[in-house]
């Protein structure tokens, strides 16, 4: 918890920092953008979380969304499917594709790495290539106007992707903390050999989570869609994964695998968000936009481990 | 040279906060000798071999070498004066050969600045011989047993021209008959006038090899015994401060012969071969053996984790099929492993969560876990097992060898088992701790339990067991009744010799 209540601090500063500076980060158009990007970025970061968790990564999941977007343009537009149909198709395909990363992970003994960079790569050219490497735009939505507003529309004033993310986050907050599976998550991402020797079916604990990243991955893929409402095959969702890696990682999760949480991963992605956020408003050249990222996420890992160095030392000197 | 002694260390005082560790522990160890340190854990035996290797200091103290007062200030200080630590955990580097291990750190460089591989394999050569090493010096360490890899780290001891040569529990991974090879080899270095620090838990080794035996008790000089009084239980006695009364249980409950029947195991380390025994319900079924016997793959196989087509087991008259871990969980078959901290424990979590973590289920409704039903699982194994640990929340790797050994055994009692296979249950384990696992064990097998131990301690298998069957190369070679509970017939047949006093393993 102690590490949660870290970050957040971090985050807490940021936004009022940023406040400050500029009052408009406070005005409600500010905040309903944010948070909605909070959402969108939020949901698949959960899914890398749960992989990170079992001590595997997930480097596809922005050709996933790259692809999963394409699909969907294409079912609607061009095949003309009833929405459903497309939406469901839009989800089945990352979960399958996650199935075949766990397979390969679990039975083939290959690392996940490798797997899901190849994956990466593998989808963006896919996506590419049935697009002809054109953007391609959902039009005026004829047909499917229920699914748009699912997606874009406002539930109580909040952007509908934050409340997709609540509902999530809160189910998958029972299901890693406190469900028989998620104890199984963290049993697996600290030493999966003794799990096993537990009677764990360790291969489906792992397969399952590249299913389940697959399927929160497909979520977010067809909110960010209609989010963007066209899909450029070459940059739609470019360095996504990036993004929820470091959300983890600044959340707590460890890449080593069997740490991690829910609300870890929640500020974590926020973070990320408002750097963005803190770097339009105070009129930094927005160029550096990855280089303050990637220097709030050294410097914030750096800080926790520090930190657990020197609790560890006192730990140690404790008589036993 | 002057007669004092090689080394002393006098007044040997060493606190860290909260706990003093080493109070006023004097020890001296002459040229050539063998000298064994024994004590229970956290008895102060390795910060004591610590400071010597320089990787404490003391605070109050000295060390004499020859005579002469020494600091020792860092691990160079330590090879520098002839002090050679040879560790449990080998300090070797598998994807190296046996010469660029020997020299690791201190390769000798040719003209071109690269390592010079000539010099390297010809002054290794030299120790390898020495050392009855029947391997070249061109071999990668991890194509070598763990025997043959510490053999290694002794004639690196010897490169380094130690004059002490420190070994912490060396025994532990080593068969009976490397054990003895070991033990051999510990006579001949001292002959040669090498000394040596032997520390082991196994008090069978200190009675054979020590010149005499230095006990540790609290941070405590708690006596000493030369070779001729060194005995089993003035051993104990001084390491606990007190008797140990009835070390081995005497069996009380009745046994069902034929309760448990195993044929045609077999693992892919001896393809071909197949191992069928009985085991009865009651009893203490004891497995010797060389270390690549197959013992442990049997348990493996038998517990659904390594794959065994042929495999046919019956429990109590009914044939079970287990194909996976959980089909042996399921029948109450549980395996206790050999290594405890990479296949018995997830050590980074708690008690709680290693006890719960196989019968989680029993502790759960609709996939979500309940705390106070997991708390209670817990609390009663750590209170009937009498675990030492501040609670059940306390991670498991801040607990001793011996109650992290209980905490394997905790998850598996807490559901009752039917079938239980311990391998190594004491391995590295103190002897206190060593007494009350028997006892459970007894105990468990008075209750109806069938215990099948795998050992590679002679004493302890040896006096645990009320029948053991020894096997040999992926093979039962034989089954010794109680009264052929003999050193002797088990070394015969682990090698594989037939002796009149070997039972068959199961009867059709």
């Amino acid at each position: 918890m102690k590490k949660e209540i870290g970050i957040f601090a971090l985050l807490v500063v940021m936004c009022a920092v940023t406040g400050f500076e500029n009052h408009a980060f406070f005005s409600q158009a500010n905040l309903t953008n944010t948070a909605n990007l909070i959402g969108l970025f939020g949901i698949f970061s959960i899914g890398v979380g749960m992989v990170i968790i079992t001590g595997g990564i997930d480097l596809s999941i922005g050709s996933m969304i790259a692809l999963n977007g394409m699909l969907l343009v294409l079912a609607l537009t061009e095949w003309h499917w009833p929405w459903p149909l497309a939406a469901l198709f839009a989800l089945a395909v990352p979960m399958l594709l996650g199935l075949g990363h766990g397979l390969l992970i679990t039975r083939f003994k290959m690392q996940p790495f490798i797997v899901t960079l190849c994956g990466l790569l593998l989808y963006r050219g896919i996506a590419r290539f049935i697009a002809n490497d054109t953007t391609k735009g959902f039009g005026d939505a004829e047909g499917f106007k229920t699914l748009q507003s699912l997606a874009t529309g406002k539930f109580l004033g909040l952007p509908m992707p934050f409340v997709f993310l609540i509902v999530i986050a809160v189910i998958m907050w029972v299901v890693l903390h406190r469900s028989v599976y998620g104890r199984y998550l963290f049993a697996v991402g600290r030493n999966e050999q003794a799990t096993q020797f537990s009677g764990i079916n360790t291969r489906l604990v792992v397969t399952s989570t590249y299913v389940l990243a697959g399927l929160l991955t497909g979520i977010s893929g067809i909110l960010f869609a209609f989010y963007t409402n066209s899909v450029s095959p070459s940059n739609h969702g470019n360095f996504y994964e990036l993004y929820g890696i470091a959300a983890a990682v600044l959340g707590g999760c460890s890449l080593r695998g069997g740490e991690g949480s829910i609300v870890g991963i929640l500020i974590g992605t926020a973070l990320l968000l408002v750097l963005q956020n803190l770097v339009n408003l105070l009129g930094i050249p927005s160029s550096l936009n990855f280089a303050v990222m990637g220097a709030v996420v050294l410097v914030g890992v750096l800080a926790d481990q520090l930190f657990q160095a020197r609790s560890a030392k006192k730990n140690a000197r404790q008589p036993k | 040279m002057s007669d004092s002694p090689l080394l002393e260390m006098l007044g040997i005082s060493k606190g860290f906060p909260g706990v003093k560790a080493l109070d006023n522990v004097s020890l001296q160890i002459g040229r050539g000798e063998v000298v064994a340190i024994c004590g229970e854990n956290g008895a102060g035996k390795s910060t004591l071999m610590k400071i010597l290797g320089g990787v404490h200091q003391p605070d109050a103290g000295e060390i004499l070498m020859d005579g002469q007062p020494v600091k020792i200030n860092g691990v160079n200080d330590s090879i520098r004066l002839g002090i050679a630590f040879i560790h449990q955990e080998l300090n070797v580097l598998g994807n190296l050969d046996v010469a660029a291990n020997v020299f690791l750190g201190r390769e000798p460089k040719n003209a071109l600045g690269l390592i010079d591989r000539k010099k390297i394999h010809a002054a290794t050569a030299p120790f390898i011989r020495q050392l009855g090493l029947e391997v070249s010096t061109r071999t990668r360490l991890d194509n070598l047993s763990i025997a043959q890899q510490q053999m290694v780290e002794i004639a690196k001891a010897l490169s380094l021209n130690s004059r002490l040569i420190i070994m912490d529990e060396p025994t532990s991974s080593l068969t009976l008959t490397e054990t003895k090879r070991l033990l051999e080899l510990v006579c001949e270095l001292s002959g040669q006038g090498v000394s040596i620090v032997y520390i082991s838990h196994r008090l069978g080794e200190i009675e054979e090899c020590a010149d005499r035996v230095v006990v540790l008790r609290d941070g405590k000089n708690a006596g000493e015994l030369a070779h001729e009084e060194a005995s089993h239980d003035r051993l104990v006695n001084l390491m606990v401060g007190r008797e140990i009364k009835n070390f081995y249980v005497q069996p009380a409950g009745t046994k069902t012969p034929g309760y448990f029947k195993v044929r045609n195991s077999s693992s892919s380390l001896h393809p071909g071969k197949n191992v069928s025994f009985d085991a009865a319900r009651g009893e203490i079924l004891g497995f010797a053996g060389l270390v690549g016997a197959g013992r442990s793959e049997m348990a493996k196989a038998v517990s659904g984790l390594e794959e065994s087509p042929a495999q046919e087991i019956f429990l109590d008259g009914k044939k079970l099929s287990i194909g996976r871990p959980r089909d042996a969980i399921d029948h109450g078959i549980y395996l206790a492993p050999e290594n405890r901290r990479t296949e018995g424990l997830v050590v980074e979590m708690s008690v709680r969560e290693n006890i719960s973590l196989p019968s989680l289920e029993n502790s759960s409704r609709f996939g979500l876990i309940s705390r106070a039903h997991e708390r209670k699982i817990a609390t009663e194994q750590v209170s009937s097992l009498n675990v030492k640990t501040p609670g059940i929340e306390t991670r498991v790797l801040n607990l001793s060898g011996g109650n992290q050994q209980k905490v394997v055994l905790g998850k598996w009692l807490a559901m009752t088992p039917k079938v239980m296979i311990l391998d190594e249950p004491t391995r590295g384990i103190d002897v206190g701790a060593k007494a009350e696992i028997y006892r459970l064990m007894r105990e468990l097998a008075d209750g109806g339990a069938v215990i099948l131990m795998i050992s590679s301690d002679m004493e302890e298998i040896l006096n645990v067991s009320d029948r053991i069957a020894v096997m040999h190369e992926g093979e039962i070679s034989g089954v010794l009744e109680r009264a052929d509970c003999k050193e002797e017939n088990v070394m015969q047949l682990a090698v594989g010799k037939k002796i009149s006093a070997a039972k068959p393993a199961f009867v059709n």
